[in-house]
């Protein structure tokens, strides 16, 4: 009963105060441009780096990630480094600084709205908004998850799995109805600096108390023997690069990553972290995963719906140090997962509901409504949530992969003006569709020419169904805008940047 | 024409860069290194390489890349 106080105490007094340092961050900065999506040139490479390390700090890196590495070996760091460290960055040019260089000379703030310009289409606008806020949805599920079975598993099972999913909930709508907007850099480079700082400490702790790694490896080699070796009937070849590749691609048409490519005031923000992100995967991803990797050689036993790193900390370190780890990771969930509903909501705004509703609504209404909006998408993401429609590391996949089926549409309308407003619409209709069914229509196999083959499976020979689903719709934005002659609204020249 | 076989090394490289993120040649591989599996020490070096390499290309050519001569 102690344990539980300490940690419930630990818990909420943390978050109230992340929510409190919050709020007077916001409240005391004047203007916005200690705000890292508007950084200028003033802004330090530190603070830099934990602002982006922030955006890292989800539930599915956080929880998720140790959870399968314990499930099944430590693979998952390659798959990050594949996927964040060297794809999402690469693409974070090709993708990031095009459509910063275009947002400076056009002035665009959405994704919708740069698509909907060019394409001359409010109906292409609101589409793109419309299918963002579609997948933004089992997102702020997963955070919810993560905070329930982190509390489960700090708790041994003490802490319902729905209290923690609504205690994060409940965190995330008053940061955002009280402070109103995204956290400030100096708080998000707090809490990246605590959180990094505690993962590493929590290594030591572990390694120390338990005797060594030498004693962790001889309790994998007689209980997992496969997991040093790389690869496995789970991580096969398909498995990692589909994985990587579908996430690296989803995650650049997630809205507050992709907002930030319009909003950065100076190039250098881009180039910085363009730089940076191998360096971040490897700080934040190694000590996570190998501690779940751990867990697995010294015998832990997770409780049914928790994760496993509490429980992991408990067994060897404080309660309240425990407790203090898991708390830091709900804050910086939450703070996150502000800035995922921030950039929802203004896309629901800017793309949804000036353009089809009300055009003029005055800025005081727009506030209130987008306040409103938040709450409500938060609160029904709650209620999905106690559902609980699969692991952390799927709910992730799923959405993930309902982004990836817009960017490489976006990506090719960005480099090659022959694509037409009909090409475009055959694109993303067509990779939603075929990737919605896959994903909502059960399983079902058919026998042809006597070889049983199943159909809208999540994947077919280990390959995630996503991935020809990106390819279908590239093909789609082609061939169709071939086919089509462009419509006379289009703006050929809104994507070229060159002086040449 | 430099320019243009410049633009093809940076290609490649990114590609090998991106292909080797995974160490294939150390598949079912089980090798432990100072208490690491050998191909957790190639991932760790590999990042840091993909650091090096991506430093250079925003000194070198970043805005080139784009065609554009942003500062």
């Amino acid at each position: 009963m102690a344990e539980l106080a300490i940690q419930l105490g630990v818990v909420l007094a943390y978050l109230l105060v992340a929510l409190i340092i919050g709020v007077i961050a916001y409240r005391v900065t004047t203007n916005a441009a200690e705000d890292y999506y508007l950084a200028d040139r003033s802004i330090g490479t530190i603070v830099l780096l934990f602002t982006t390390f922030a955006t890292l700090l989800s539930a599915f890196t956080f929880f998720g990630g140790p959870n399968i590495a314990y499930a099944q070996g430590p693979e998952w760091i390659l798959v990050m480094g594949v996927m964040d460290g060297v794809l999402f960055a690469i693409l974070w040019y090709l993708i990031g600084y095009k459509q910063w260089l275009i947002g400076q000379k056009h002035g665009y703030v959405t994704l919708g709205e740069m698509l909907g310009d060019r394409f001359g289409s409010q109906t292409l606008r609101g589409l793109v908004a419309l299918i963002s806020l579609f997948w933004l949805f089992p997102y702020v599920m997963l955070q919810q998850m993560g905070a329930g079975e982190a509390l489960t598993g700090l708790s041994n099972g003490v802490i319902p799995y729905w209290a923690g999913a609504a205690l994060i909930t409940l965190f995330m709508i008053l940061y955002v109805v009280i402070a109103g907007m995204r956290g400030v850099a100096w708080t998000d480079t707090i809490q990246g600096l605590f959180m990094l700082s505690v993962t590493w400490i929590a290594v030591v702790w572990v390694l120390v108390a338990v005797g060594g790694i030498g004693v962790i490896n001889s309790g994998l080699s007689s209980s997992n023997p496969e997991f040093l070796a790389l690869g496995s009937d789970f991580y096969t070849p398909a498995y990692i690069i589909s994985t990587a590749v579908v996430i690296a691609f989803g995650v650049t048409m997630f809205p507050q990553i992709n907002q930030r490519f319009f909003v950065a005031k100076s190039d250098r923000v881009l180039k910085r972290s363009f730089t940076l992100w191998p360096v971040l995967v490897l700080l934040l991803f190694v000590p996570t995963f190998l501690l779940g990797t751990w867990a697995a050689g010294l015998d832990i036993t997770v409780p049914e719906g928790a994760n496993v790193l509490p429980v992991l900390l408990n067994e060897y370190t404080p309660v309240w140090f425990a407790a203090l780890v898991i708390a830091g990771a709900m804050a910086a969930m939450m703070s996150s997962s502000d800035s995922m509903l921030l950039s929802g909501s203004s896309y629901f705004m800017r793309d949804l509901y000036k353009p089809f509703v009300t055009p003029d609504v005055s800025e005081s209404r727009e506030a209130t409504l987008a306040r409103i909006g938040v709450a409500v998408f938060a609160t029904l993401a709650f209620f999905a949530s106690l559902t609980r429609p699969g692991t952390l590391i799927e709910v992730g996949n799923t959405a993930f992969g309902g982004f990836a089926q817009l960017t490489l549409p976006v990506m090719i309308a960005l480099y090659w003006g022959g694509v037409t407003r009909d090409g475009m619409f055959a694109g993303l209709v067509g990779g939603q569709l075929l990737y919605l069914s896959h994903v909502f229509v059960p399983t079902v196999t058919v026998d042809v020419a006597g070889m049983t083959l199943p159909l809208f499976a999540r994947a077919y020979a280990g390959w995630d169904v996503a991935l020809p689903a990106m390819v279908v719709g590239a093909v789609l934005v082609v061939t169709v805008s071939y086919a089509t002659a462009p419509a006379p609204t289009e703006e050929h020249d809104r994507f070229v940047v060159s002086a040449d | 024409m430099a320019d243009r076989i410049v633009d093809v090394l940076w290609v490649v490289a990114f590609a090998l860069l991106t292909v080797f993120s995974v160490p294939w040649f150390l598949w079912g591989d089980g090798t432990v290194v100072a208490g690491l599996p050998a191909w957790l020490w190639w991932h760790i070096g590999w990042m840091v390489v993909a650091t090096a390499l991506f430093w250079q290309f925003t000194k070198r050519a970043w805005d080139r890349g784009m065609g554009v001569t942003n500062g």
